[in-house]
């Protein structure tokens, strides 16, 4: 097991190329210049493409074709950059593309500033581009959950063929932690899972020998499902319309129910909860330890897919046993706070303190906040 | 008696498509000539704009691969898929003049300047066919459009754009031609720009762009003959043909 | 001599191939198609040298040539 000291922007750029990503473009932007820098570098060494886009707008389109080329491919931005990139995932959700994105957040809105913030939760998790479309979003608080989970975005992106969202913060990419770092896929395994999207790549018809298929604006997955049965026997085993495109995509939403994944730390006798995600959620969890040690039984919740949300973690909480629930984020008003607070359906009084403009949440405000609240 | 003309296996004859006397028509009919002739249509992939460009679908369905983006990034996508599909695969993109020459601008500059490995090709119709006629990058001083009702006014909305010799101030590309489909003579002219696009391609050499001259009986208000004329007479004058760059 | 062969139920009526013909070999028809196209037709086979424009400037590929 590798063990290295590395920026959160860089060790997501490595992990990447280690989940099998041979191409990334990028447009610069901080606080997540390191990534393109990074794989620069490194993407030829492994026979990938690295290209900087003339803007993000161009470099979402370019990951776009290349993942429809069949390669796995990734694009990263910051906030402002994302937004840009709205019309592209959407067309690459629309095409059924499994490409990856990473945000790390800055401050806003509009360019806001270049320091980190956790303001695109929304953005993230409800309307990242046009038509209702939804990705699983994945939110590391530190460099090795960075890694991890980039790595397993590229698993993910692949299985649903859908575009995945990891969701960091200018913290974490300018962060340098130890990380250990996820193994390197064989060429093997890469060009088993190529040939098992053979029937919706594109390098002309004789890439799958049975007839044409068009990476659709009308058809979305529709389409996509009919050429991967299509292969098989040639009758469309959907119809072949955007409405039943968009059941589709509604049942593949249905199906993210089981990768849901949050931390609950020492939440088994807890009166009070903190909650937050990300840097946020690291920032909580230091401030229930020096909580427990004042002899205040406080717990943690900290989503770690926020999309989809983690509800019943909140939903089975005791209203009889948990006091409140403080949500903290850098961002001013919060969001994940609106989330927790339809979890909790008025069964616990919640409450939210946050920072933002580029401020870093400190555990001692989060402790302030916690005891402005103790009636 | 022997056949000398027969239609294209690389396209289908299509009841709907494209306004009677569109030359999108034609263009895609040569498209697929050349895409038969060098024996590239298992190997082509059609990267279209969004326009009436957007009508290639119906033509070649079935039988050429098509990728839809969204409007003025074709260029992009084609950048990412050309990089990374086998190298013998053909890609070009079908753009209109909103597509390339407007919302696409800055893609179309910059894959012409990185000097892609792709074909682009640009159907000039002055006008923007599929969303009812209103003015393009292209539209002549004084032509009328939905948006520009009294005709369009330099000192309000500017000249019309030369794409063609826009991209010849940028050193990476080899060819850069404008042909026209005005009379059968020219359309044999585009076709021959299309091969050597495509064969630029297949060698390897760098970046083709054709831009084809163009009507739009619909939205000019022209019957497809005087639609020709009117060509002839106004658009060819701001847009004359010919080969800018052969490397 | 030269054989025309327009597929009627494509054409569109745009008569470009009927201004193209140096000959006045075609001419828009009376019948029409199930578009409700006034299709062309060939109304001077004799005159047909077989230039092949008609076939080149049409946006529906609906004539075939023989020589």
């Amino acid at each position: 097991m590798e063990r290295v000291f590395m920026k959160g922007a860089e060790a997501v750029a490595e992990a990447a190329v280690r989940a099998g990503c041979r191409f990334y473009a990028g447009y610069p932007i901080t606080p997540q210049n390191e990534t393109p820098e990074y794989l620069a570098r490194r993407l030829p060494e492994v026979g990938g493409v690295f290209l900087q886009g003339e803007s993000e707008v161009a470099s979402i389109n370019m990951v776009l074709g290349a993942s429809i080329a069949g390669a796995k491919a990734m694009t990263s931005s910051s906030s402002v950059g994302i937004a840009l990139m709205a019309e592209g995932i959407s067309q690459a959700l629309n095409g059924c593309q499994p490409i990856v994105i990473a945000n790390f957040m800055r401050g806003g809105p509009g360019g806001g500033t270049i320091q980190p913030a956790q303001s695109d939760y929304l953005q993230g998790t409800k309307a990242i581009g046009n038509g209702g479309c939804k990705l699983i979003v994945l939110a590391p608080c530190n460099v090795q959950e960075a890694a991890d989970l980039t790595y397993e975005a590229f698993r993910l992106a692949e299985r649903d063929r859908n575009p995945v969202l990891i969701l960091a913060d200018g913290c974490i990419a300018s962060m340098m932690e130890p990380v250990i770092l996820p193994p390197m896929r064989t060429d093997e395994e890469l060009e088993k899972e190529r040939l098992a999207r053979r029937n919706w790549i594109s390098n002309g018809v004789r890439t799958r020998g049975w007839g044409s298929i068009k990476l659709d604006l009308w058809y979305g997955r529709a389409a996509m499902v009919n050429a991967e049965s299509q292969g098989a026997c040639g009758k469309p085993v959907v119809e072949h319309t955007l409405e039943s495109a968009n059941r589709l995509w509604a049942e593949l939403y249905e199906t993210w129910e089981n990768d849901i994944r949050v931390e609950e730390y020492r939440t088994e006798d807890a009166e009070y909860i903190l909650t937050g995600y990300g840097t946020g959620g690291r920032v909580c969890r230091a401030a229930v330890d020096q909580l427990r040690e004042k002899g205040y039984r406080v717990g943690l919740i900290r989503p770690i897919v926020v999309n989809p949300f983690p509800a019943n973690a909140y939903k089975k909480l005791d209203s009889q046993k948990v006091k409140f629930v403080l949500c903290s984020e850098m961002a001013i008003p919060g969001q994940m706070f609106e989330d927790v607070q339809a979890s909790l359906c008025d069964r616990i009084p919640s409450y939210y303190y946050g920072r933002s403009g580029g401020h870093i949440l400190e555990e001692s405000e989060v402790i302030d906040a916690f005891m402005s609240h103790l009636d | 008696m022997e056949k000398i003309y027969s239609r294209t296996k690389a396209v289908n004859q299509v009841s709907g498509g494209f306004c009677p006397g569109c030359f999108h028509g034609v263009i895609v009919k040569i498209i697929g000539e050349v895409t038969e002739e060098m024996g590239l249509i298992d190997k082509a992939v059609c990267v279209i704009g969004v326009g009436c460009c957007n009508n290639i679908y119906g033509y070649v369905k079935g039988k050429v691969d098509m990728v839809n983006t969204p409007h003025g990034r074709a260029p992009a996508v084609a950048t990412g898929l050309k990089r990374m599909a086998p190298q013998d695969t053909l890609v070009y993109t079908y753009q209109g003049d909103g597509d390339c020459a407007a919302i696409g601008l800055s893609e179309i500059i910059y894959a012409a300047n990185r000097g892609e490995k792709i074909t682009v090709i640009f159907v000039n119709n002055s006008t923007y066919g599929m969303t009812g006629g209103q003015m393009a990058p292209t539209t002549l001083i004084g032509q009328k459009s939905t948006t520009t009702p009294k005709g369009r006014d330099a000192d309000d909305v500017g000249y019309p754009m030369h794409m063609c010799e826009l991209l010849n101030t940028l050193r990476a590309p080899v060819f850069i031609t404008r042909v026209s489909c005005d009379t059968a003579p020219h359309i044999l002219k585009a076709k021959e720009a299309i091969r050597k696009g495509f064969q630029n391609q297949i060698d390897g050499k760098g970046f083709s762009f054709i831009e084809i001259m163009s009507s739009c009986p619909t939205n000019w208000g022209l019957s497809p003959v005087d639609s020709v004329k009117f060509m002839q007479e106004n658009t060819l004058k701001e847009f004359p043909i010919g080969t800018l760059r052969d490397n | 001599m030269a054989k025309l062969e327009i597929s009627s139920e494509a054409c569109k009526a745009c008569g470009l191939c009927v201004a193209t013909c140096p000959r006045q070999v075609l001419a828009l028809g009376e019948k029409l198609n199930a578009n409700g196209y006034h299709y062309a037709v060939v109304v001077d086979q004799e005159k047909c040298v077989a230039c092949k424009m008609c076939a080149v400037i049409c946006p529906d590929i609906c004539i075939e040539i023989w020589k």
